[in-house]
């Protein structure tokens, strides 16, 4: 074999060998999804907010920090928070968060990324959650 | 390297026992109580074996064709404008859960990648385009175009405080 195909299959044998060392994070991340999935309802959501819009923003954005899965979950359960009057800057901030910010992953996040920077990376995206829903609500009432 | 690669593994198992020891105190509370949570972790799982066949296949070529050089010049800390929209593209074009990416973000990072724009991908991994039909569905169209264009503006803002928090650096990720 010529060398071009040995560093090719050497590229190979790096990559697999760098993903097994991920494994088992990643298999103890989906174990605890499935814990999640099933036993946070989504009535055990809705009946979390409270009708007061400073609190409910908050509140959104930590379930949805806490709470992690495929973002159309995110949306249904949004959709369903906008038919209970949860008002929209607690949504957005919920399916924002939902899908910016991690603590389910975080711990592989500071694995491979670094404490300082998953840490602050999650921080700053759940604070930018909450301003991002402010400014997209009152962009709306201006645009619409 | 080993010894990064160590630490992982080590750490990993940590995790990955510290929630099988959650399902067996669940299982000794309740022995029923275990087997949904767990078909539903194999459907994630079968779900994702694409993905990270995905990132393994991206891995390999990265290994073999991106040489740290060429990294830094599109992602690295000369890459200017470019490295900030390549970021952006590449975040928003990205399939599957954001933790089978960890590795390979870590590879790109060892190779010169600079943590702002780790940081600009993994926040523009929230926009989904083939999720966005549905979003329109439950919120309209104006509220999903004004949302991810303040979601573009939001990752690069976090990219740049990142960015001067950690000065930079590939160092200090």
């Amino acid at each position: 074999m010529d060398s071009r195909g040995e560093k090719l299959i050497d590229a190979f044998y790096k990559a697999i060998l760098g993903f097994s060392n991920s494994l088992s994070i990643i298999l103890g991340i989906i174990l605890l999804l499935g814990l999640f999935k099933v036993y946070v309802t989504h009535d055990m959501i809705t009946s979390i907010f409270t009708g007061d819009l400073f609190k409910d923003t908050l509140l959104g954005a930590i379930l949805g920090s806490i709470l992690t899965g495929n973002p159309i979950t995110s949306y249904i359960i949004g959709g369903e928070l906008l038919r209970d009057n949860v008002s929209l800057f607690a949504v957005t901030s919920f399916i924002l968060s939902w899908v910016t910010v991690g603590l389910v992953q975080l711990p592989a996040e500071i694995l491979f990324l670094g404490k300082r920077f998953a840490i602050t990376r999650n921080l700053l995206s759940f604070l930018l959650s909450i301003v991002i829903s402010i400014l997209t609500v009152l962009t709306l009432e201006v645009v619409v | 390297m080993k010894k990064r690669g160590d630490k992982t593994l080590y750490y990993g198992l940590y995790f990955l026992g510290f929630v099988i020891l959650l399902y067996i105190i669940l299982y000794l509370l309740n022995p029923n109580s275990i087997y949904k949570p767990l078909n539903v972790s194999l459907n994630i799982f079968i779900q994702i074996i694409p993905v990270i066949i995905m990132v393994i296949v991206l891995m390999g070529f990265s290994n073999y064709f991106l040489k740290p050089k060429i990294i830094l010049k599109y992602l690295g800390r000369e890459s200017g404008t470019k490295g900030w929209i390549l970021a952006i593209v590449f975040g928003i074009v990205s399939h599957g859960s954001i933790y089978v990416w960890y590795p390979f973000l870590k590879d790109l990072h060892k190779q010169g990648m600079k943590t702002s724009l780790i940081a600009v991908f993994l926040y523009n991994r929230a926009i989904k385009i083939p999720l966005l039909p549905i979003m329109i569905f439950y919120f309209g169209i104006p509220f999903v175009i004004v949302l991810m264009i303040y979601m573009i503006l939001a990752s690069v803002i976090e990219g740049k405080v990142l960015e001067n928090i950690n000065g930079g650096s590939v160092e200090d990720v």
